[in-house]
């Protein structure tokens, strides 16, 4: 099914994703349009089940779609509405209709979830919430003693105060106040909207550096000095020899990470992907735009709009030198001779 | 431009079924050896331990059985080969003749070497070597000029081949020469043949690398006769059977797990509760490694589909020896410890061989700038 998804959402965001529509995203205009149709498409639950209304999919369609947004720098939380759908059905709440995200997106900040008869109440504030101005709902996540609540609260119950991370995609800090909220306890991990955080942002890199190969390779073979084609000298074929590289390595620590996401826990492949995928965003965003030269730089060009979501999204949900330590501390934990096993057990 | 096919693979039930058969052999044939030993599995020489992988049937897997194959999967026989080199085990001795050089009998060759070989090769008591770098062609290798000439019942060879692994201990060797002298066109006119390196009119001089150790061999040939039924494939079709030849040196998991001990002695090293740098460093070395297995599987999932994977395993070779290098690299920026010989720590002489190694690991079986020259030709650059 994934492969068969993958060439739907590709042909709707090679349809629609136009320069035009990044460029008045990155001014504050929201693609109506465009949501309505992904939303209409169904692709944006594919991990909530059927019976609420979902795809009742897998995590490797997840990957499918979030890949391709990705891909096509497509300005709307796409990922995160799959994330927040998924979490909300695993606490067997319903999925509203509408733009979703996640708070808080920190490991170290905490919000409370408090039951009030039926009813919760949710307090506190969670910065850098991606999309947070346009979310319809906001789905939040709450450690308790019984569990990890997740919790769902309008997005209209918030004090907003807007900011933007570097490819001005919103990242805003959201306050609630005995905001009124749904909300039920899980098994779910506390950590778990930090950890399939940096699940969706893997995935939606290793889409980002499919872009950057695309479009580096098409210039380099457009681009003539010294009355060649700059891809005919062998010094722009080794770099781009290395690009390639570096996205297929990181196209394959992203999918492997949602194929063990669809099997169970999935912590150690995570860190894998988010520090695999992260080093290779930075490496192919320098290499995508040395190829380019200066044209590159403007923002004229459209190189930009994957480069910056790249040294944005490698930040966020944990950088690479952060899930990196995780992971070899976790490997020197569980002593040097489990290390093979472990990964053939993968 | 073409895009890579780096698809998910999951190894069949039958081939985790046999890893634990192949940990319970290792388990007894392999402990007792430290860090340096497995850091020098595939060029480390014993006959023995090939005919033990012999009698279990591990070598010639995929081949048919009445040529002493077994007939398994080509993952069940990377299920072998990446427990075989995780574990240091020695298995030099049949390397080659296992990936190359019986898969091209098996594709090219005739009935009659098919039957004298391939079983001989399966139950691990023939080593081969290969024949093809020469003093003036390396990285060019269609430029080569060791000429075969036919004569009454076969052919009178002269020229010289070099870097010829193993080729003094080896019983036979499969060389590219040169049969028919082509104008401006390189490819042609190349043929492959069975040599018994015993053959008179061979010299086999040691070529010791940079460690002292000899495992590199110049072969020379003065006159040597070569049989006309030793001849593999037809007579100038032997760019074409190199070609083929190569994908499978390319594509398996050598080509990222020479480290492996070293990498593995180091996290041992490290505390239960290593510090901040240690934890980065092993983290992202593990990283890359995890990633590089899930590429290399995904190779072999190509194989075992029939589909030729040569893009897909240049990109493996680049990535998993650009990784394989940094190792010793990392190890050395995060522990400061001096690389040895023969003395110190176990640590310190895998950090050693593995140091002085190293380079050679983006030389053999095609240099990094070829590998990114072909990835670069898949990309539609040239």
């Amino acid at each position: 099914m994934s492969t068969l998804l993958g060439d739907v959402v590709t042909r709707l965001f090679t349809d629609r994703v136009s320069k035009e529509l990044i460029e008045s995203a990155e001014k504050g205009a929201w693609p109506a349009a465009l949501w309505r149709e992904i939303e209409e498409g169904g692709l944006t639950m594919p991990l909530v089940p059927e019976a609420r209304g979902g795809a009742g999919g897998t995590w490797l369609d997840a990957y499918a779609v979030i890949h391709a947004a990705g891909r096509h720098a497509v300005p709307l939380p796409v990922a995160e509405t799959i994330l927040a759908g998924w979490l909300l059905s695993r606490a067997g709440l319903d999925v509203p209709e509408g733009p979703l995200t996640i708070a808080p997106v920190h490991l170290d900040e905490r919000v409370r979830l408090t039951p009030v008869g039926s009813r919760w109440r949710l307090d506190g504030t969670a910065t850098r919430v991606p999309w947070g101005r346009d979310a319809g709902h906001v789905v939040v996540v709450a450690p308790s003693d019984a569990g990890t609540v997740i919790g769902l609260v309008a997005g209209n119950g918030a004090t907003v105060i807007t900011d933007r991370n570097l490819a001005l995609e919103p990242r805003d800090t959201l306050t609630w106040s005995d905001a009124e909220a749904v909300a039920a306890a899980t098994d779910l991990p506390a950590d778990v909207a930090w950890r399939y955080g940096a699940l969706v942002r893997a995935a939606q890199m290793a889409g980002g550096l499919e872009s950057l190969l695309a479009q580096s390779v098409r210039y380099a073979t457009e681009r003539k000095q010294f009355g060649k084609a700059i891809g005919s000298f062998q010094v722009i074929q080794q770099n781009l020899a290395l690009l390639a590289g570096h996205t297929a390595a990181a196209g394959m620590a992203a999918a492997h990470a949602f194929r063990c996401a669809e099997r169970g826990d999935a912590w150690f492949d995570i860190a894998v992907a988010k520090t695999r995928v992260g080093e290779a965003a930075g490496l192919g965003a320098g290499i995508a735009h040395q190829t380019h030269g200066a044209i590159g730089f403007t923002y004229e060009h459209s190189l930009h709009f994957t480069t910056r979501r790249l040294w944005s999204w490698r930040a966020e949900f944990g950088g690479e030198g952060w899930w990196a330590a995780e992971l070899g501390r976790s490997v020197a934990r569980d002593g040097a001779e489990a290390l093979w096993p472990k990964l053939t057990a993968r | 431009m073409a895009t890579f096919r780096f698809a998910l693979n999951e190894l069949p039930p039958e081939a985790e079924g046999l890893r634990a058969e192949v940990r319970e052999f290792l388990r007894r044939e392999v402990s007792g050896h430290g860090a340096k030993g497995r850091s020098d599995s595939w060029s480390r020489w014993d006959p023995e331990f090939s005919r033990k992988m012999g009698a279990r049937g591990w070598i010639g897997m995929t081949w048919p059985k009445q040529y002493g194959g077994h007939e398994k999967s080509a993952l069940e026989r990377y299920v072998v080969l990446e427990e075989m080199l995780s574990a240091g085990a020695p298995v030099s001795f049949h390397w080659i003749a296992d990936r190359q050089s019986g898969p091209l009998l098996l594709r090219f060759g005739t009935e009659v070497q098919r039957q004298r070989f391939l079983p001989a090769i399966a139950r691990g008591e023939l080593a081969f070597a290969i024949g093809m770098s020469e003093p003036d062609s390396g990285s060019d290798l269609a430029s080569i000029r060791t000429r075969a000439e036919k004569v009454d019942g076969g052919y009178r060879v002269n020229g010289t081949k070099v870097w010829t692994s193993n080729a003094h201990r080896s019983q036979f060797l499969i060389a590219l020469f040169r049969t028919r002298v082509v104008p401006d066109k390189k490819h042609e006119g190349l043929s492959q043949f069975l040599v018994d390196t015993k053959t008179p009119g061979i010299t086999i001089n040691p070529i010791i690398d940079l460690t002292g150790e000899h495992h590199f061999n110049e072969v020379v040939f003065q006159d040597a006769f070569v049989p006309e039924d030793m001849r593999v494939g037809e007579e100038g079709n032997g760019w074409r059977q190199v070609s083929t030849e190569l994908a499978y040196e390319r594509s398996g998991p050598e080509r990222y797990l020479s480290s492996f001990a070293l990498l593995r002695a180091a996290i041992a090293d490290a505390s239960k509760e290593p510090g901040e740098r240690a934890a980065v460093t092993i983290g992202h070395l593990v990283a890359e490694m995890a990633t590089l297995r899930q590429m290399s599987l995904s190779v072999a999932g190509m194989l075992q589909a029939g589909e030729n994977p040569n893009l897909e395993a240049a990109v493996v070779k680049d990535v998993g020896t650009t990784f394989e290098q940094e190792v010793p690299e990392a190890l050395h920026a995060l522990l400061g410890l001096e690389p040895r010989i023969d003395t110190g720590s176990d640590l310190g002489q895998a950090l050693g061989f593995v140091m002085q190694k190293a380079p050679s690991f983006s030389l053999r079986g095609g240099t990094r700038e070829i590998l990114r020259g072909i990835i670069a030709r898949g990309l539609g650059l040239r």
